[in-house]
């Protein structure tokens, strides 16, 4: 795999390699961050320094469906001593596809000073670099955040509804048997958390770790990328975009690849994805 | 506890005790190092495996056999292709441990919220769906057997 700044990105600087990491595990003006699907992944052993952001538990409202307020933010910052100035450097499981998610909620209240590590957990263990099971405390700092912003990177069901009227690009990042409708029919199975199984009519079908390297999680090049989604799909870098999956998380990678690595103006992430879209009453499905 | 098998009772039991998420997931961990017990071995499946093993919207890549046991009993084995996906490796040992030679009953009946009970409240949807399908075709198959019995 070539260097990051090798691969024609137009943001090569939202990524850093995991020789990197290495280089800064104890640099104070930066704050390693451990964010999986799996939870037992980094109690089990993680990046020296690194703490972990937990998408259920640090990033959610306990209570309505929606991310965590100015407050808790500014909680969840203190807790793991960032400041407004920290480089916040996320890494996860599954070609970082939580790992993508926090930063796009970090991106929410403004803290953009963030980066992902190339490849993620995946290519740090491959490579037998350092784990530990040691969890670190910071002291705790002040974090004055801002409040939280969704109009430029987040959409709701209402601004998805006209985006399908207006036959604007919509891209479902979900497995191609989760876009036809099959998997909520299965018998005996729980079901996807959906009424109704299909995609948001318009919708072209670009399954999210298509992005990414299967080998060692890292990211495709960027001729790699517009392969994906411009010579096969039509997108261009000057669309108004909405990615979405099932609940956001997926299509959080999509987003950090089309905003960051080929550098697309707008595109905004529906977390409310299939799971809301599935449940709503008379809105349209395709199957 | 009367509703499961009794091995099954026994461990949900134990976790009902434990409160901390930190040893929660500890114990977790100890159990998913065990996985080698539960994994499929290459007498009875080899990579590329058929389709009709795997677990749907499991993203561990997580895979189910059962296999037939002379007292009519069912023997299950696993596989979890995503080297990280800890939980499901540990659900299989779960399983393999509670159901491998449990009468079909008992297996047939196994809710697929007992994830919710072994992993807490707080394991996320996508997981919660991949962990509790992967008890549901533990529950299918068992389910399958006696359908055919009658």
């Amino acid at each position: 795999m070539s260097a990051i700044n090798e691969r024609g990105y137009i943001h090569p600087d939202m990524l850093v390699s995991t020789e990197w990491v290495a280089e800064h595990l104890k640099d104070a003006d930066i704050r390693i961050i451990e964010s999986n699907e799996d939870p037992l992944l980094y109690p089990s052993g993680h990046i020296p320094g690194a703490v972990q952001v937990d998408w259920t538990t640090d990033l959610n409202d306990p209570l309505r469906r929606d991310y965590l307020h100015k407050d808790g933010f500014e909680k969840l910052m203190s807790r793991i001593g960032v400041t407004p100035e920290t480089t916040v450097v996320f890494y996860g499981d599954k070609n970082n596809w939580w790992a993508c998610y926090a930063l796009w909620v970090f991106h929410l209240f403004g803290h953009t000073n963030a980066r992902i590590v190339d490849g993620g957990r995946l290519k740090w263990e491959q490579e037998g670099r350092e784990m530990t099971k040691q969890a670190p405390a910071y002291p705790p700092t002040q974090y004055q955040a801002k409040n939280r912003d969704d109009s430029q990177i987040r959409a709701f069901r209402d601004e998805v509804l006209k985006h399908v009227e207006a036959k604007l690009p919509l891209v479902d990042v979900r497995s191609p048997a989760e876009y036809r409708g099959e998997l909520l029919h299965m018998p005996n199975y729980p079901n996807e958390g959906a009424l109704r199984g299909g995609h948001i009519p318009g919708a072209k079908s670009i399954p999210w770790a298509q992005a990414a390297n299967p080998e060692n999680g890292t990211f495709k090049t960027a001729d790699e990328l517009r392969a994906i989604y411009e010579q096969g799909q039509g997108l261009k870098a000057d669309d108004d975009i909405i990615a979405y999956c099932r609940i956001g998380e997926r299509s959080s990678h999509t987003w950090f690849v089309l905003t960051y690595l080929l550098g697309y103006k707008n595109v905004r992430n529906y977390d409310g994805s299939w799971t809301e879209w599935g449940n709503l009453v008379n809105v349209p499905i395709e199957r | 506890m009367a509703d499961y098998p009794p091995k099954l009772a026994e461990v949900l039991e134990d976790f009902s005790f434990l409160t901390d998420r930190n040893e929660r997931a500890e114990y977790l961990i100890e159990i998913a190092d065990r996985f080698k017990e539960a994994k499929v071995t290459p007498d009875i499946a080899t990579k590329p495996y058929e389709e009709s093993h795997r677990v749907p919207a499991c993203e561990s890549e997580a895979f189910v056999w059962a296999l037939d046991n002379a007292d009519g009993t069912l023997t299950y084995r696993f596989d979890v292709l995503n080297p990280q996906g800890l939980s499901a490796m540990a659900i299989s040992v779960i399983l393999n441990d509670a159901c491998s030679g449990t009468p079909l009953e008992q297996v047939a009946t196994v809710a697929t919220d007992i994830v919710f009970k072994i992993f807490g409240r707080e394991v996320s949807m996508g997981k919660g769906q991949g962990l509790m399908g992967i008890v549901a075709m533990v529950q299918h198959e068992a389910q399958k057997r006696l359908a055919n019995k009658n």
